[in-house]
């Protein structure tokens, strides 16, 4: 499964350009099982980290299948889901990210108004 | 009539076994008393069941009550999904029921999840599904080895996603998932205005739907419960109500008037004599159903103590639901008028449950009367009185026809009392209930000579002779006592003039005594009369008889004398003869 262990820390340094600069950011990709929607979503988040916080990001997947106890503990219903734990508030971001504009939106990367 | 018979046929089937016949519908029991009777054998097995309607009107509980019984009673653990409630709340809320859910938990015969789906935190970004609550489904019916699972309630669904065609297919999709793991679910469902659900949950759940209502008539709360459907099976149609308490929902599974009632020859007591022998000498029969009606103030209640001593007297259970009066009032009052009922009480064979009528409706109460008689098993009731449970409308009054139906199914005698409202006829037709009952006493007052008495007579009373007359009683230390009839020239006489009556009829029948003695009298004197008369004229004939002795000695004597004297002279002229 390619995308498994994806444990991804983004290694270029702090280019600016965002309103939280030095901010640290840890996602969670849930997905269930290897479906092209994961897949999917899974290239669609990387590309968001590398435009947007390259260096500064982790992408932790969880596979339910594998670890169905989870999905109860962190309250996942839709799949696929982007949890964002850092920074705070929790966002949970559901679909294959192909929206981009509401992916950063969800993120808050971008206010809501376009 | 006949599908009915079969429905139930099947029912004692499928509540007893797991598994019904093939040709059969299978069932799930859910335990909730009177649910299953109506259903012939509970909820379908293997198939979605939906519970809708409006807040608090129970949804939550009757689906606690479906997974709770099937893991305790019935061997079927069970899984609880909660849209709405956190694990924590649902517990606290049914514990005060007496649903002791941690321990089932603890067991391992119950599992929890609570799926919150926040709009707030959630931005949509594509394609998507559900597989996430599918997971946890799966994990939770595993972990205990679900035969049912209740959804509770899935339309909260609605509000986290904002992609409505991608929810329903996955709906449709979850329903189907359920479906061939043969799980026994419960969804529950928001009514929405014209429709059963809001979201039209109704249209992926097709084969039983049960609709819970509670509404507020006259600021009385009632709760009822109807079966919109039952794919492929018989049910009941009517709306039942049902009551939640400490004992959880139980729903009045009274069924429409069936007349095939077991019938008893055996007659009981009315606790009064000259009663019992207007009746035909029995009193009533056994099974029967009593109305007693009448104006304020005319007795209705202490005839009814009587029934209710005369039944714990020859050692029966006897049910009195008051209405009007407290127990220890109740009490009271007839001690004074010699009825003791305190003695039965202490022995326990008299139940008497005071309560307001407007406490609740009259639903909530007959669901009561219903358990209360489930528990007791008396062999009467007392009901007292009926015509302030609030019974004004068709439907009501269709409920205490049932509840009288129900009673008469099980064999108990049943006294009804019921307040007839000044100036109306006093045999309208009472609540239409009239064609149910079978014996119907009627008391009223009878105005006349400036006093007002009480008379009763009796209506009907199916299946036996019965007095035609009206009676005067009285109610006295020694209770009721029925009183002689009088009849006067204006008809029955009551009070006073029954008095005066009896006094004029008193006098009459002295007066024709010393008449008949002053007769008797005469006729005596007249005799001695006749007999001194008698006697006179015995003595003048016994004269008489001496009379005719001497003069026939006289004659003798006479004859002698002159013979003498004739030969005498021929001696005297000597020789004449000789001529």
């Amino acid at each position: 499964m390619s995308i498994e262990g994806a444990n991804d820390t983004g290694s270029g340094p702090d280019d600016g350009g965002l309103a939280t600069p030095d901010q640290h950011w840890e996602l969670r990709l849930y997905t269930a099982g290897h479906t092209p929607k994961s897949v999917r979503a899974f290239n669609n988040l990387k590309r968001i980290c590398e435009e947007h916080m390259p260096g500064r990001y982790q992408i932790e997947v969880i596979d339910l299948m594998r670890n169905p106890r989870l999905a109860k503990e962190d309250q996942i219903v839709a799949i696929p889901t982007v949890v964002r734990k850092l920074p705070q508030p929790l966002r949970k971001i559901i679909g294959d990210l192909s929206d981009t504009e509401r992916t950063l939106v969800g993120l808050q990367l971008r206010s809501r108004s376009p | 009539m006949n599908d009915l018979a079969k429905g139930r046929a099947t029912s004692s089937t499928t509540g007893t076994a797991n598994h019904a016949p093939v040709s059969t519908l299978p069932k799930a029991p859910t335990g909730i008393n009177g649910l299953d009777e109506i259903t012939f054998g509970g909820f379908p097995r293997g198939r979605p069941t939906l519970v809708c309607g409006g807040p608090g009107c129970g949804k939550t509980l009757l689906a606690m009550e479906f997974l709770v019984h099937g893991a305790m009673r019935y061997g079927e653990p069970g899984v609880y999904v909660t849209f709405e409630e956190s694990e924590e709340e649902l517990a606290q809320n049914v514990r005060s029921l007496g649903f002791d859910v941690e321990t089932l938990v603890a067991d391992g015969k119950l599992a929890f999840d609570y799926v919150h789906v926040d709009p707030r935190e959630i931005e949509e970004t594509g394609e998507y599904d559900l597989e996430g609550l599918f997971v946890r489904l799966a994990l939770a019916i595993e972990a205990v080895g679900a035969r049912r699972v209740v959804l509770d309630t899935i339309e909260a669904l609605f509000g986290g996603f904002t992609n409505m065609a991608l929810l329903r297919s996955e709906l449709r999709r979850l329903f189907r998932w359920l479906k061939e793991r043969e799980l026994t679910v419960v969804i529950t469902g928001e009514r929405g205005g014209g429709t059963l659900t809001r979201q039209g949950l109704e249209e992926y759940v097709s084969d039983c739907v049960i609709l819970l209502d509670h509404r507020v008539t006259d600021q009385v709360s009632t709760r009822r419960l109807r079966v919109v459907k039952y794919r492929g099976t018989s049910h009941g149609t009517n709306e039942y109500p049902f009551l939640i308490d400490v004992d959880g929902i139980t729903v009045l599974p009274v069924t429409s008037a069936g007349l095939d009632h077991r019938v008893s020859d055996e007659r009981v007591s009315t606790g009064i004599a000259r009663l019992d022998a207007m009746l035909g000498g029995g009193g009533f029969y056994r099974g029967s159903s009593i109305l007693v009606s009448g104006t304020a103030g005319s007795g209705k209640s202490t005839i009814a103590a009587h029934f209710a001593d005369a039944t714990c007297r020859h050692g029966e259970r006897c049910l009195v639901l008051a209405f009007e009066e407290s127990r220890g009032q109740i009490v009271r009052n007839m001690r004074s008028v010699g009825i003791d009922l305190s003695a039965h009480l202490a022995s326990g064979l008299l139940t008497i449950e005071a309560s307001r009528p407007s406490l609740y409706g009259l639903e909530m109460h007959l669901a009561q009367i219903h358990r209360r008689v489930g528990q007791l098993r008396p062999s009467s009731v007392v009901i007292d009185p009926i015509s302030n449970l609030g019974i004004n409308t068709v439907d009501t009054s269709a409920m205490l026809l049932r509840l009288i139906d129900y009673l008469k199914s099980e064999g108990i005698t049943a006294l009804f009392v019921s307040l007839t409202a000044g100036g109306r006829a006093l045999e309208a037709t009472e609540f239409g209930v009239s064609s149910l009952i079978d014996t119907w006493l009627v008391l009223r007052d009878i105005e006349a000579g400036g006093e007002r008495n009480r008379g009763l007579y009796v209506i009907k009373s199916r299946g036996m002779h019965h007095s035609n007359q009206i009676r005067e009683f009285v109610i006295s230390s020694n209770g009721i006592e029925l009183l002689d009839v009088y009849v006067g020239p204006d008809g029955v006489l009551t009070g006073s003039l029954r008095s005066s009556q009896e006094a004029r009829e008193r006098a009459a029948a002295s007066a024709r005594e010393q008449e008949q003695q002053q007769r008797q009298r005469e006729l005596a004197t007249r005799r001695a009369v006749l007999e001194a008369q008698i006697k006179a004229l015995q003595h003048e004939a016994s004269t008489l008889d001496a009379e005719i002795g001497h003069e026939s000695v006289r004659y003798a004597s006479a004859t002698d004398t002159i013979e003498r004297e004739r030969q005498a002279a021929a001696r005297r002229r000597g020789g004449e003869e000789s001529e």
